[in-house]
């Protein structure tokens, strides 16, 4: 019985010692992680000053420069608020068009920018500012990089797309998209013909 | 007294003992010494490991496959926000996650799964279809949560591995080690998002379809019978690029970055917005935010 007991407390100081060290070693990467998350509280790897990318503003193919027709010369600005008829018939305005119209945003005066609310000339390239000027908490979202789709790398050089890119400023609105194939459902080997079915 | 001499003792001889001991000790040193969980491998045997598979997928493949075996970067934990109010269920996600990571074409492995939920019941996933598939979407009176591994802290699938298999790397990521994995399917079971997917049969990925771009504990081919999952895009993360989801989302409703980078999308997200994680009851922390930016 004496040496019975003496087997059992051998096998299981054995079992234990061996459970221990594989149990240690199948565990350390995620000890590892977390005392490191601890300890390192202020990264050194990010860069202080991040480069940001902005793709060219996407104009409607033949249109840019404006000024190749509204040279302020033989096509003098009509400041009247209308619907226009003759020309640019194809944009439809579905974006507060009730109080707004081409030049609220258009600059009469030159034509290949825009301008703000107070006046003040803004590139194409710098849309954003306009669009910033009544959607104020999606601008701060974008400009931090919440907003708006990013590529490029998460720790250094980015591309950000401008408003317009994603956003015709005409109809700002996101029209629904065809979805991709949904996935199978799961079945067992032979009752293929009910996947088919569905 | 009788009845006890009658049975017959049980005799430990010095010989049996000393056998016995010896067999526990082969066998002990017989697994230690054997193949090692790749996260054991010294690095210099690893490098080696890795340029054979580099070796082996780019005869099977007819091109030129790289296999990184790059290492966490120090001072990163790695963090994934989706806006819920975005998403929009187009599912351009699942397939570029397809592409990028070589998952099975045929039998079909889809690390992310979008669940259409209806507003009115809120986040429930006895109301969620992932089988939704009308002309377009979003559809009127209903919201989109995809789902693939949500990275834990504290993770289910890791601790259930009888054999060591999956782990936790020091910048978050839970990895699959597929030489390792024996198929028991028990992270499956643990695994409280159905975020682990099961090779049933012979996985097969078209030779012009194949991402040579690989990493060892990611998308580099996986056999038949082992586990796999999201990785968060090892292979590009770890390069610092963005994951493949991330670029592909046409609303730009997925972002990623550094939790311990306190100028990162993912803090700002965390500290401005309304964030919540799935299962939060579990206890499970997972690294895997969803939110509300409007």
């Amino acid at each position: 019985m004496r040496k019975r007991v003496v087997l059992f407390t051998c096998a299981a100081v054995t079992l234990g010692v061996w459970g221990l060290t594989r149990h240690v070693g199948a565990h350390q990467p995620a000890e590892q992680a977390t005392s490191t998350g601890a300890a390192r509280a202020t990264p050194t790897s990010i860069p202080a000053l991040l480069k940001v990318e902005v793709p060219p503003p996407p104009f409607s193919e033949g249109v840019f420069p404006c000024t190749d027709c509204h040279d302020n010369k033989d096509l003098k600005p009509n400041r009247t608020r209308r619907v226009l008829k003759d020309a640019h018939d194809d944009i439809i305005l579905k974006h507060d068009e009730e109080h707004r119209w081409c030049l609220d945003c258009h600059d009469a005066d030159n034509r290949d920018r825009l301008h703000l609310a107070s006046g003040q000339p803004v590139s194409f390239e710098e849309s954003y500012q306009l669009c910033g000027q009544c959607h104020g908490e999606k601008y701060r979202d974008w400009r931090a990089g919440v907003h708006g789709r990013r590529s490029g790398k998460w720790n250094g050089e980015k591309t950000y797309l401008l408003c317009v890119h994603c956003h015709s400023p005409h109809q700002p609105r996101f029209k629904p998209i065809a979805p991709k194939p949904a996935p199978n459902r799961p079945m067992r080997p032979g009752a293929e013909h009910i996947n088919a079915k569905r | 007294m009788r009845s006890d001499s009658e049975q017959k003792p049980l005799v430990v001889t010095r010989r049996k003992f000393a056998t016995c001991a010896a067999a526990a000790a082969t066998g002990w040193a017989l697994t230690a010494c054997g193949p090692r969980r790749l996260h054991e491998v010294p690095r210099e045997r690893l490098r080696e490991l890795v340029k054979n598979m580099e070796r082996e997928y780019s005869e099977k493949y007819h091109k030129a496959v790289t296999v990184s075996d790059k290492e966490a970067i120090p001072g990163v934990l790695f963090g994934y926000a989706l806006d819920i109010s975005r998403c929009i269920g187009c599912r351009r996600c699942v397939y570029a996650c397809v592409a990028e990571n070589n998952q099975s074409r045929d039998p079909q492995v889809h690390w992310i799964r979008v669940l259409q939920m209806d507003k009115e019941h809120g986040v429930d996933f006895t109301h969620a279809d992932a089988y939704y598939q009308p002309a377009q979407v979003p559809q009127e009176g209903h919201f989109y949560m995809p789902v693939s591994c949500q990275q834990c802290k504290d993770s289910p699938c890791t601790k259930v591995c009888p054999t060591g298999a999956t782990w936790q790397e020091k910048d978050g990521i839970v990895v699959i080690d597929y030489d390792w994995c024996i198929g028991c399917r028990c992270c499956m079971a643990a695994c409280p998002y159905g975020a682990r997917h099961f090779n049933w049969r012979t996985p097969s990925v078209p030779d012009n379809e194949i991402n040579p771009a690989m990493h060892y504990l990611g998308n580099r081919p996986r056999p038949k019978g082992v586990v796999e999952k999201c990785t968060f895009c090892i292979q590009r993360a770890r390069e610092g690029r963005y994951p493949a989801c991330v670029e592909v989302c046409p609303v730009g409703a997925r972002k990623f970055g550094n939790l311990l980078d306190p100028d990162s999308e993912i803090r700002y997200i965390i500290e401005h917005k309304r964030v919540m994680v799935l299962k939060e009851e579990l206890n499970t922390m997972p690294k895997f935010f969803y939110f509300y930016a409007t």
